[in-house]
């Protein structure tokens, strides 16, 4: 493999501080000047049970899985057949076990790897105070050829608690693991940072949605948690009170909701966190945003379903509830970010987008991006402020919170406004919003809601396309979310091997834009469609609201199992 | 922001002020008329400038009342009232927040809300316009519906359950204000409402509304309740308080409780600017 990057498993049962290990890898990485993302793999169980940190680090900006994995350390093999799908390794690739924990189990010599025992529990115990996972560290430092100075600084801070003599028994283990690195060979190393980039991050997608929305101007979240959206509304929890927002935990899903309506209408731009099954519970309270016209931002990040489904693993399989699943003719707004530093922007986009529309808007992140941690650069502040448009009583001249308007939206008072006093309704309603059954006042308020979301300029943010390679193509590859990573990743490789392909990457998954569609999709003869989910609903969504190619053809799988870069190259190619 | 300070009944708005120009759906008779009108003289002995109160609902007869006051309001979903009103009231705690609605809104479909609104103790007033039965949908059996009552089409043996018993779970669920009223004893009501409002944290103001069109049995409340809460005499003791509610026959009128529970208080607005929180981030 080249040297561009290197990717680590490192697996173990909880407990065995594999996910401390990963955590202070990927800071370290950070501090020695280089890019990299950390995801967890965990399974249904509290504490404990098998889980995995899965590293990739590189020179180079990345955010996204590789192919396979170069170096797997297994601490423990415990339960390792619930998941060694999700590791996937070639001929190429090292694992280091310990003897001590028994044979290495036969579904990881499918690949025929290279096979390197290590007494990683042996080699921890010579220590004084030794701990397997920093041994384990150690080694996977000086393997990769990350400087022993820059893992020392991150354990200095992390343990700064903890005294003297754990930080000493700390570099002992870790100098005890570098030793046993000598016998490894075909781990790619790294070349150093020139210099370490100024001005980088390192975040969550989680974190990253929660900056976003008090970018946005958030200052109210109601919070019910849940799997795996709940870091949103922790991250948000200290730090919203510290810009003079309030964050009140609710007692379900129902509530969350209709606490940011009430906040909503209060005039405070307000936001929940949750995932596939609190969506559902919040679908009823979502039509009445949409029927009284309170804005509000749902972050919806994505796990495996239905039902309870696979709470820890990520899967793109809320689409079509996020899409359709407000009863009634229920126009709304769906955004979806395209990698964890982008949850950033298109949190904050969304705000901005139900903010200026007074409308619910989804957005759909997902496990792999929420609970990631990537080495970004510093997201730039592009100034996406929701303005909300008021209204002001006029002399003689009552104020109708439902005007009938040419854009579709209509000035919206806030309690404490004198002279605007109404009542926001989720029954049908006249333009001054008293209840009506009217087919009259039906048909107008239907039309300006539905305008006011089709006539509104998304601008360039409604999908990220770019094209990869040189001169024109009729190839393109399209998708959304955390697909977007390896797929420009697969197009990046394609297009070193003289493939040129477009990638649209939509942001704005509802309303449609078929005019920017169809400019972006000019002189494309060739779509696949990627996304992960099982009934590729994302293509059917397509079908639905836009004129494709000629040649259609999906790549699609349900989760947990990563789409990598390989798989999309390999269905770039064959359209016969 | 605190809740502006109301001064006594003295001022220039009077309770025809705080009504709209709707005429209400309710059939004639109906209790709510009474609570209606209870609600607007205690926003006028409140003086509560019309632009600083909003009443909040979810769905069913009573729950038509914001749009017959003429302050802000929210006429909702079903059940969900009192969240709607606990996110307004936590957002912007300087309006005086009302919620209102019946009793299949407030303890069946919006049960769970009830009781962790009580705990939550946000400052907010919540007026239930009890008439143990489903109007809107035509007469069927609510929470606080006798068991034996063979009125309803659903369940023509009588719902067979033992009622909700509103009261008894404000107060232990953490209620800090529990009253119950009379439509048929107007003046009562607005007094209830007016001690509501003024005590901080959750109160529940609980009303007999006699539904005419499908109990109209309910039209001798006026003859089975009586005033022995009497308002100065509240109980700020639990204990004492639940006994006192072991010896209610459902129809004693006035305040039962009024406590002292922390009150949910949003935290202290701070200096520091978003750019310094981010400053987590950098490495």
């Amino acid at each position: 493999m080249s040297n561009r990057s290197v990717s680590i498993a490192l697996t173990g049962s909880g407990g065995a501080g594999v996910m401390t290990a990963g955590q202070i890898l990927v800071d370290a990485a950070a501090r020695a000047g280089w890019y990299g993302l950390m995801a967890r793999s965990l399974g249904p169980q509290i504490r404990g049970g098998e889980s995995a940190a899965l590293l990739r680090l590189s020179p180079y900006p990345v955010q996204s899985a590789d192919d396979f994995y170069d170096l797997m350390v297994a601490v423990d093999w415990g339960n390792i057949e619930r998941f060694a799908s999700e590791l996937p390794l070639h001929a190429a690739s090292v694992i280091i076990t310990d003897p001590s924990q028994g044979e290495v189990p036969p579904i990881m010599l499918a690949a025929a790897p290279h096979i390197v025992p290590v007494p990683l529990k042996d080699v921890a115990k010579e220590v004084t105070g030794g701990r397997v996972n920093m041994v384990a560290l150690g080694l996977i430092a000086a393997a990769i050829g990350l400087p022993e100075d820059a893992v020392i600084d991150v354990l200095r801070q992390v343990l700064a608690k903890k005294g003297a003599d754990a930080l000493n028994a700390s570099i002992a283990s870790l100098r005890a693991g570098a030793v046993q690195a000598a016998a490894i060979e075909g781990v790619p190393t790294l070349a150093p940072a020139g210099q370490v980039p100024e001005g980088r991050w390192s975040i969550t997608g989680n974190e990253a949605a929660g900056v976003g929305a008090l970018r946005g101007g958030v200052r109210f979240v109601a919070a019910y948690p849940i799997t795996p959206a709940t870091e949103v509304l922790e991250w948000l929890a200290p730090n919203l009170a510290q810009v003079g927002g309030t964050l009140v935990q609710a007692e379900d899903e129902l509530a969350s909701i209709t606490m940011c309506l009430g906040g909503s209408f209060g005039g405070v731009p307000s936001l929940t966190a949750t995932s596939g099954p609190g969506l559902a519970l919040m679908t009823e309270a979502l039509g009445l945003g949409v029927a009284s016209e309170t804005p509000v931002v749902v972050i919806n990040v994505m796990r495996g379903g239905p039902s309870t489904g696979i709470p820890t693993k990520s899967e793109q399989s809320d689409l079509n509830i996020a899409v359709y699943g407000l009863h009634g003719d229920a126009p709304h707004i769906v955004t979806a970010p395209t990698s964890i530093a982008d949850c950033l922007f298109t949190a904050q986009w969304s705000v901005y987008l139900a903010e200026s529309l007074q409308v619910p808007t989804i957005m759909l992140s997902d496990q792999a991006m929420g609970q990631s941690r990537a080495i970004i650069d510093k997201p730039a502040d592009l100034a996406f402020v929701g303005k909300r448009l008021r209204a002001e009583a006029t002399e003689g001249v009552p104020y109708q919170r439902y005007a009938v308007t040419a854009d579709g939206v209509s000035p919206m008072a806030v309690p404490g406004t004198p002279g605007c006093e109404y009542t926001a309704d989720g029954l049908e309603h006249s333009p001054r919003g008293t209840p009506s059954t009217q087919a009259q006042h039906h048909a107008d308020q239907l039309d300006k809601r539905q305008r006011k979301l089709t006539d509104f300029d998304y601008g360039d943010a409604w999908a990220h396309h770019e094209t990869f390679g040189t001169g024109e193509t009729d190839l393109a590859v399209i998708t959304f979310g955390s697909v977007t990573e390896p797929v420009r990743e697969a197009l990046v490789r394609a297009a070193e091997d003289g493939i040129s392909c477009r990638l649209i990457a939509l942001r704005l998954l509802s309303p449609a834009q078929p005019q920017r569609m169809a400019a972006a999709l000019d002189g494309i003869k060739r779509l696949l469609v990627v996304e992960q989910n099982h009934m590729a609903q994302f293509h059917a969504l397509l079908r639905a609201y836009y004129d494709l190619p000629p040649a259609v053809k999906t790549l699609h799988r349900p989760g947990p199992l990563a789409l990598r870069p390989h798989e999309i190259v390999a269905a770039l190619g064959d359209w016969t | 922001m605190d809740a502006k300070p109301t001064a006594p009944g003295t001022g220039s708005l009077k309770a025809q002020d705080y009504k709209s120009d709707l005429k209400p759906v309710w059939c004639p008779g109906c209790g709510d008329f009474a609570v209606l009108s209870a609600i607007t003289k205690a926003l006028a002995e409140l003086q509560v400038p019309r632009e600083d109160a909003a009443v909040v609902s979810g769905i069913g007869c009573s729950s038509r009342i914001p749009a017959y006051t003429s302050v802000y309001g929210f006429h909702s979903i079903h059940g969900r009232a009192l969240p709607i009103a606990t996110g307004l009231k936590a957002a912007r705690p300087d309006l005086t927040v009302f919620c209102a609605g019946g009793d299949g809104d407030g303890f069946s479909i919006g049960g769970n809300h009830f009781i962790h609104a009580c705990r939550r103790n946000v400052d907010l007033t919540y007026i239930v316009m009890d008439n143990e039965v489903y109007g809107m949908t035509k007469g069927q059996a609510s929470p606080t519906t006798e068991p034996d009552w063979t009125g309803s089409k659903l369940t023509p043996q009588g719902p067979g359950v033992a009622p909700f018993q509103p009261l008894e779970i404000a107060l232990s669920a953490g209620a800090n204000f529990i009253a119950r009223g009379f439509s048929g004893d107007p003046n009562f009501v607005v007094r209830l409402i007016v001690e509501a409002v003024r005590h901080p944290g959750f109160s529940l103001v609980q009303v007999l509304s006699p539904c005419v069109t499908f109990r109209p049995e309910q039209r001798a409340w006026k003859e089975t309740t009586h005033a022995d809460w009497a308002p100065e005499a509240a109980s700020t003791d639990r204990r004492e308080a639940f006994l006192r509610l072991l010896d209610d026959d459902g129809f004693t009128t006035g305040v039962l409780y009024k406590g002292h529970n922390p009150v949910f208080a949003p935290p202290h607005p701070s200096s520091a600017n978003l750019a310094d929180l981010e400053k987590g981030f950098a490495l």
